[in-house]
């Protein structure tokens, strides 16, 4: 089944989320408004909203995060949901279980949404094909395939900065190749309608077929941002590469290092985002990351929000199922 | 009825609620409408009444007791609450009162952000249906309605109350 069929409910409400492909501006733009309203619950001297009581929220984390998984966490209960955080490479599947029998067994302890990050692209998917109907599944990073929730964070604190998205020019800067951050802040930069998307990365970190993603593709990093309204900073993934990708981490900060004096060639008003964790000294100067420009913590706190925003959206159609 | 007949409301309404808050002797309250309706009226009311903090608006979306049956509002709005709830008494708004649902969320979404020393409750109408022990302490009208009859205010300009007819299912207030 096709993940877009499988996301949506009949009436096109969201079911589960598991990738940008196939969900329309509509959708993405329904998740930001939503996210907005969630973000003003911080504020307040209660921090969370009644929306999922007595609603079960898993975290099933196949690979370790520390950003992603807090920040879920905490939606989770902000929504005022249960959360369960299983950190799976430890537990279950080292003893030999396999992925559905924990399903299966998470899903006897009625659980009603499960939040999946998985090394293996299609994971989140395999889950959501195989669970009970009444249960969701929110996608939080399959391996190089999609990583949703990330790219929609990305999109809330450009919408924030910048105003209407459509005018603008960004930039994405590292390691393309291995990131499925990349992949789905594309989808969703392009869903919504940003004038242009560039990618900006030395050949040996481009897939294949970057031009067919809808983007321009640069291999100098002045070029690739200059005149931009947003350079977003992708992290060096070490643990992803196979063989002699780079000469040294050294010469990748020489080459595509974001420096100040680099960051010249965009727009005056540029920000600078990162999705983290970042490697200070090789994909940017801590000048940078400190800098007055730099949007990266508040990308930490809209996360928190867009979070809320999709677990209850998805969360929507499994109550409808069983009133 | 049109624009007119509802601001001559809103005006016998200002006057009743500055009346019962001088005999309460609240001389200053914080006032907060709730979306869309509540909030139409409670611009009015607020330049009638000349209060000082600025209006507070509630989206009560994320509150209703009703979300694991029909699921999220796709349009929520931000609630804002410019001013400390913390001891404050307050004026909470709505367009019509009907089931008291409404009411009961928007006071649960108060007390998160804090302990007001009093709410007052001020509703453009009110009508048959009640669900919840929720009464107005000023109401504009009180139009006798079928079941199957819904009031609707339109909005914000001009202001215009319908009446439409609705299955008895779902009653939204």
């Amino acid at each position: 089944m096709p993940f877009a069929s499988l996301q949506l409910d009949d009436q096109g409400n969201l079911r589960h989320f598991l990738t940008i492909e196939g969900l329309g501006r509509d959708l993405l733009t329904r998740i930001l408004d939503t996210a907005e309203s969630f973000a003003g619950v911080t504020d307040r001297s209660v921090k969370k909203v009644p929306l999922l009581r007595g609603r079960v929220i898993a975290n099933l984390f196949f690979e370790t995060s520390t950003r992603t998984r807090t920040t879920f966490e905490l939606a989770a209960k902000r929504l005022s949901a249960d959360v369960l955080n299983l950190n799976i490479s430890t537990s279950a599947t080292a003893k030999g279980e396999t992925l559905l029998d924990t399903l299966r067994n998470l899903e006897a302890m009625h659980v009603d949404m499960f939040v999946v990050r998985h090394a293996d692209s299609g994971a989140a998917h395999f889950i959501a094909a195989h669970a009970d109907p009444g249960v969701s599944v929110v996608n939080a990073g399959d391996g190089g395939h999609a990583h949703p929730t990330q790219a929609m964070l990305d999109v809330f604190t450009i919408r924030r900065a910048k105003g209407e998205l459509t005018p603008l020019k960004v930039a994405i800067v590292g390691d393309i190749l291995h990131s499925r951050v990349a992949r789905s802040q594309i989808a969703a930069l392009n869903t919504l309608g940003v004038s242009e998307v560039r990618v900006v990365a030395p050949r040996t970190l481009l897939p294949k077929d970057a031009r067919s993603l809808g983007v321009h593709v640069f291999s100098d990093l002045e070029a690739g941002i200059r005149d931009v309204d947003v350079v977003i900073m992708l992290r060096l993934q070490r643990e992803r590469m196979r063989g002699a990708l780079l000469p040294s981490e050294h010469e990748y900060f020489q080459l595509y290092g974001l420096t100040d004096e680099r960051l010249e060639a965009a727009k005056p008003d540029a920000i600078v985002m990162h999705p983290g964790p970042i490697n200070r000294g090789v994909e940017m100067d801590s000048l940078v990351a400190d800098g007055p420009r730099s949007v990266i913590l508040q990308q930490v706190s809209h996360g928190i929000a867009i979070r809320m925003a999709v677990m209850s959206m998805a969360m929507q159609a499994s109550g409808g199922e069983n009133p | 009825m049109a624009e007119a007949g509802i601001l001559s409301l809103i005006d016998g309404i200002a006057e009743r609620l500055k009346t019962k808050l001088r005999n309460r002797n609240i001389p200053d309250p914080a006032m907060i409408g709730i979306h869309s309706g509540g909030v139409w009226v409670a611009q009015r009311l607020h330049e009638r009444l000349g209060l000082s903090e600025p209006l507070g608006e509630l989206d009560i979306s994320f509150y209703r007791d009703d979300f694991t049956r029909i699921g999220m509002n796709p349009q929520v709005r931000p609630s804002t609450i410019p001013f400390e709830v913390d001891d404050r008494h307050i004026v909470l708004v709505d367009d019509v009162l009907q089931t008291g649902r409404t009411i009961r969320a928007a006071l649960n979404e108060i007390f998160d952000y804090g302990r007001p020393a009093s709410v007052v409750l001020v509703t453009l109408l009110e009508r048959s249906g009640r669900e919840l022990p929720i009464e107005a302490d000023v109401a504009g009208l009180s139009p006798p309605l079928q079941a199957h009859e819904q009031v609707k205010l339109n909005g914000p300009d001009p202001l215009e109350l319908i009446i439409v007819e609705k299955p008895l299912t779902t009653p939204e207030s």
